[in-house]
């Protein structure tokens, strides 16, 4: 791993972490730590009350202001435009008129510049990559960090060879990696259909300045 | 016992120079129908074969004689070779090397199988394929994933030599065949998603020996061009002349990948092949005509010399790769007999050439879908003469980053891709395996860094719009006029080269996995039969014990396995689209198996 730009936990200067920008594969293996453990903490209630207080729902739901979100959480919004749940991962968000945002939007795009050479178009997968809008069903924020940081390699006699490469040095996909985890949850949650977020919002003049930083452009 | 000795030692020899056509080159080989000695068929690329056992009036009796898995799933494109009584498969990375014994029912002579990093593999842009093996002189040439070119003793197996041409690290590997020229080997390479500068190169057939390299782009010595011998559409090039048509040194990214199909006129000497599209797809990022990518060449297969250039789409704005394959033919033009060279482009236009001199004669559409450019200028005259009239509204660049141009026809993929199309000189007729898919297009910023995709553009790709629905065609074109003469309607990319036969009757395969066969005057479908997956491959015919034999890979993958195997929604059309061209995963899956069909006995 020469994973210089992202994410250190105190990165120099010159390297500054742009606001709000945070997988790396440091803490994204930490954070899987902690999760297990909390995990391991929580479920055991969790199982317990399981009747009357389900645990968030993998799927999309409405939350309390009306909007659609990952499991119907209430989410907070930062002045990039990115919403956020209570436990800090990334989610998509559509407000009751329709209206997508623009992180799940720019997600799209980059996407489809990106990763649909591989994994086919809408996450739908190819004959030789796995379908994204199954896999983030499953997998987690931060494993999806790791892997799309690390890469990942699947060789062996009587399979299709297949080896995704360690983006960790691709500013093209690590400055809008929660962009794709956010628009890959969404169609994995079916929150979003076969198609192009049409109604979205604005992108931010914050999230702009913070992918210019990213970029390292003036 | 020593004379006996002596005989045995004398026949090693004789069994060592077997098969004797073999040393008198390639270009014996492929005047010999019963052979299929390279890849396109012969030099000019017809994929035509006079065999004409197996003809329109039986073809419908056809039945698989025999079948042979190759151990890999993934997409399988080119076909096998035949050199005597020994059959040659390759396959897709890790790029294993099949000698199959003809006289035994395929039984395998030798295997090779390179040891490469498959950290390459995500490097490949569009899966792991490989479109085949070259052979002459004794020699079996495979060009590698990972660009490492090996010759083999077609005999045994052995490895002679090997030279590496090209750094996976920064992007550059390979998916095409080589071809053998002489006493030496043109070689092409890829990585134009990858911000490659590339190139074409000679190796010395005999000890892999570098002779020469001509780049697409960058300073005129390294093009090998000579700025007032070297012409374009009959007026010399100039000095200069690539490195003016790029912003600063961005043409030292440039892309401009080889990685098509090449042919080649003994007569002229000239080794013809396309260039690619210039990097990033974001055409803002690289400002004037980016030469020399998206263009036809015609360079002198002995220096490398260009004698002439012709650029089809200058400052690309849609991934329109100029790589697709030159197909030589003699015929009459006008009433005077031409030495034509013939293209099909994936900007969806087919054009005809004087391979000579590279004049113009025929641009026409051969998809009529195609909408970017209302038609390429032929008017001598004029100021832009021989460029395409780009139509506004499906300009990327007039609409500029982060604005979605919809509905430009053909998508990126081209009207046709590198699936080579055949010309029979009965006919008179090209065959044509066709896309029939458009696309959004939106440009955007990107940043390069060494080695990681360079792309800057997000497509999404559908059926033409206000079609038959399907997303491919297979047409007979006529290259004197620009005309389609027939169409056949097929529901998705036609993927597979095709063959034309003296036997009146055309061969292709389609992404469903059927193996088609139909005549070539009226485009009748005279036979099919599914093969167990989609048909990426190239048709090739045989002869062998007076029977003529069929032969074609199965395997699906490519470009093809990644939009439509997971079937294209036309996000104009709204939600529910998907249901009328279902997914191609309901009708086929990954596979890697060679069927052989011959006439009942």
């Amino acid at each position: 791993m020469t994973n210089y730009a992202f994410g250190r936990s105190n990165p120099s200067p010159a390297q500054a972490r742009p606001v709000g920008f945070k997988p790396s594969a440091l803490l994204a293996t930490g954070l899987l730590v902690m999760s297990l453990a909390l995990a391991c903490l929580v479920l055991p209630s969790a199982g317990a009350v399981a009747q009357e207080q389900p645990a968030v729902a993998n799927t999309v739901g409405t939350a309390p202001d009306g909007s659609k979100t990952h499991g119907g959480q209430e989410a907070t919004k930062d002045d990039m435009g990115k919403y956020t749940m209570s436990d800090g991962t990334p989610t998509y968000r559509i407000a009751p008129d329709g209206t997508m945002d623009w992180f799940a939007y720019s997600g799209y795009r980059r996407y489809h510049a990106e990763c649909h050479v591989c994994h086919g178009p809408d996450g739908m997968g190819s004959s030789y990559a796995p379908a994204l809008a199954n896999s983030l069903k499953t997998l987690s924020y931060e494993q999806f960090t790791e892997v799309v940081v690390n890469g990942k390699k699947t060789v062996g006699v009587g399979t299709a060879d297949q080896v995704m490469p360690a983006f960790g040095e691709n500013l093209n996909v690590m400055c809008y990696l929660d962009d794709l985890y956010v628009y890959l949850k969404a169609r994995a949650d079916g929150a979003l259909d076969r198609t192009r977020p049409s109604k979205r919002e604005d992108k931010t003049k914050a999230y702009g300045d913070n992918e210019n930083q990213c970029f390292g452009r003036k | 016992m020593r004379k006996l000795a002596c005989a045995a030692l004398l026949l090693g020899v004789a069994v060592y120079a077997w098969p004797a056509a073999a040393n008198d080159g390639l270009t014996k080989i492929i005047k010999d129908p019963k052979q299929w000695g390279i890849q396109t068929g012969d030099y000019a690329n017809t994929r035509y074969s006079k065999l004409d056992q197996i003809n329109a009036g039986n073809v419908g009796k056809m039945q698989v004689a025999w079948s042979f898995s190759t151990g890999v799933l993934r997409g399988h494109e080119g076909g096998p070779l035949v050199i005597g009584d020994v059959m040659y498969v390759h396959t897709p990375f890790p790029n294993i090397v099949y000698a199959l014994d003809l006289n035994d029912d395929g039984k395998i002579i030798w295997k090779y199988e390179p040891k490469q990093d498959p950290n390459v593999i995500p490097v490949m842009c569009c899966d792991t394929v490989n479109r085949g093996l070259a052979f002459s002189d004794g020699m079996i040439y495979l060009h590698q994933a990972d660009t490492t070119l090996v010759a083999l003793d077609a005999k045994t197996g052995e490895k002679k030599w090997s030279v590496v041409n090209g750094d996976p690290k920064k992007g550059e590997t390979n998916t095409a065949t080589v071809m053998p020229v002489k006493d030496k080997v043109i070689v092409g390479i890829s990585g134009g998603e990858f911000g490659v500068r590339c190139h074409v190169t000679a190796y010395d057939s005999k000890t892999g020996k570098q002779v020469w390299r001509g780049f697409s782009m960058g300073p005129d010595n390294e093009m090998l061009v000579d700025p007032q011998k070297t012409t374009a559409l009959g007026k010399p090039i100039g000095p200069d002349s690539s490195l003016k048509s790029w912003e600063g040194d961005q043409w030292k990214i440039g892309g401009g990948c080889t990685w098509g199909w090449y042919s080649y006129d003994p007569e002229t000497n000239l080794v013809y092949y396309g260039s690619g599209n210039p990097s990033t797809w974001n055409p803002k990022q690289r400002p004037g005509d980016n030469k020399w990518s998206m263009t036809i060449w015609a360079r002198d297969a002995d220096t490398g010399m260009a004698k002439w250039v012709y650029q089809m789409t200058p400052h690309d704005e849609w991934d329109y790769d100029g790589v697709n394959e030159m197909i030589l033919t003699d015929q009459q033009f006008n009433g005077a007999p031409r030495k034509l060279l013939t293209h099909f482009d994936r900007n969806g236009f087919g054009y005809t050439l004087d391979r000579v001199t590279g004049e113009l004669l025929v641009a026409e559409k051969y998809d009529p879908s195609v909408n970017w450019a209302t038609k390429v200028d032929m008017d001598k005259a004029s100021p832009t003469f021989g460029r395409p009239l780009v139509v506004a509204q499906y300009s990327t660049e007039q609409n500029g980053e982060d604005v979605n141009s919809k509905g430009i026809c053909p998508a990126a993929l081209g009207t046709k891709d590198q699936q080579p199309a055949a010309f029979s000189p009965k006919t008179n007729l090209f065959y044509v395996p066709t896309n029939h898919v458009c696309m959004d297009y939106e440009p955007f910023r990107v940043s390069y860094t060494a080695g990681q995709p360079y792309v800057g553009a997000t497509l999404s790709m559908f059926p033409a719009p206000n079609s038959h629905g399907g997303m491919g065609n297979f047409i007979a074109w006529d290259n004197t006029k620009g005309k389609i003469v027939w169409s056949l309607k097929e529901p998705f990319s036609v993927w597979s080269g095709a063959l034309a036969t003296a036997g009146d009757v055309v061969f292709y395969g389609t992404l469903e996995g059927y193996l088609k066969a139909v005549d070539s005057k009226t485009g009748k479908e005279l036979y099919k039969f599914k093969t167990p997956s989609g048909i990426i491959g190239n048709v090739t015919t045989y002869e062998h014990g007076g029977k003529q034999y069929i032969a074609v890979l199965s395997g699906v993958g490519g470009w093809a396995g990644i939009g439509l195997a997971a079937g294209l929604t036309d996000p104009n059309a709204g939600l529910g689209a998907v249901g009328g061209y279902a997914a191609l995963s309901s009708y086929t899956n990954l596979g890697g198996q060679l069927t052989v069909f011959a006439l009942p006995n």
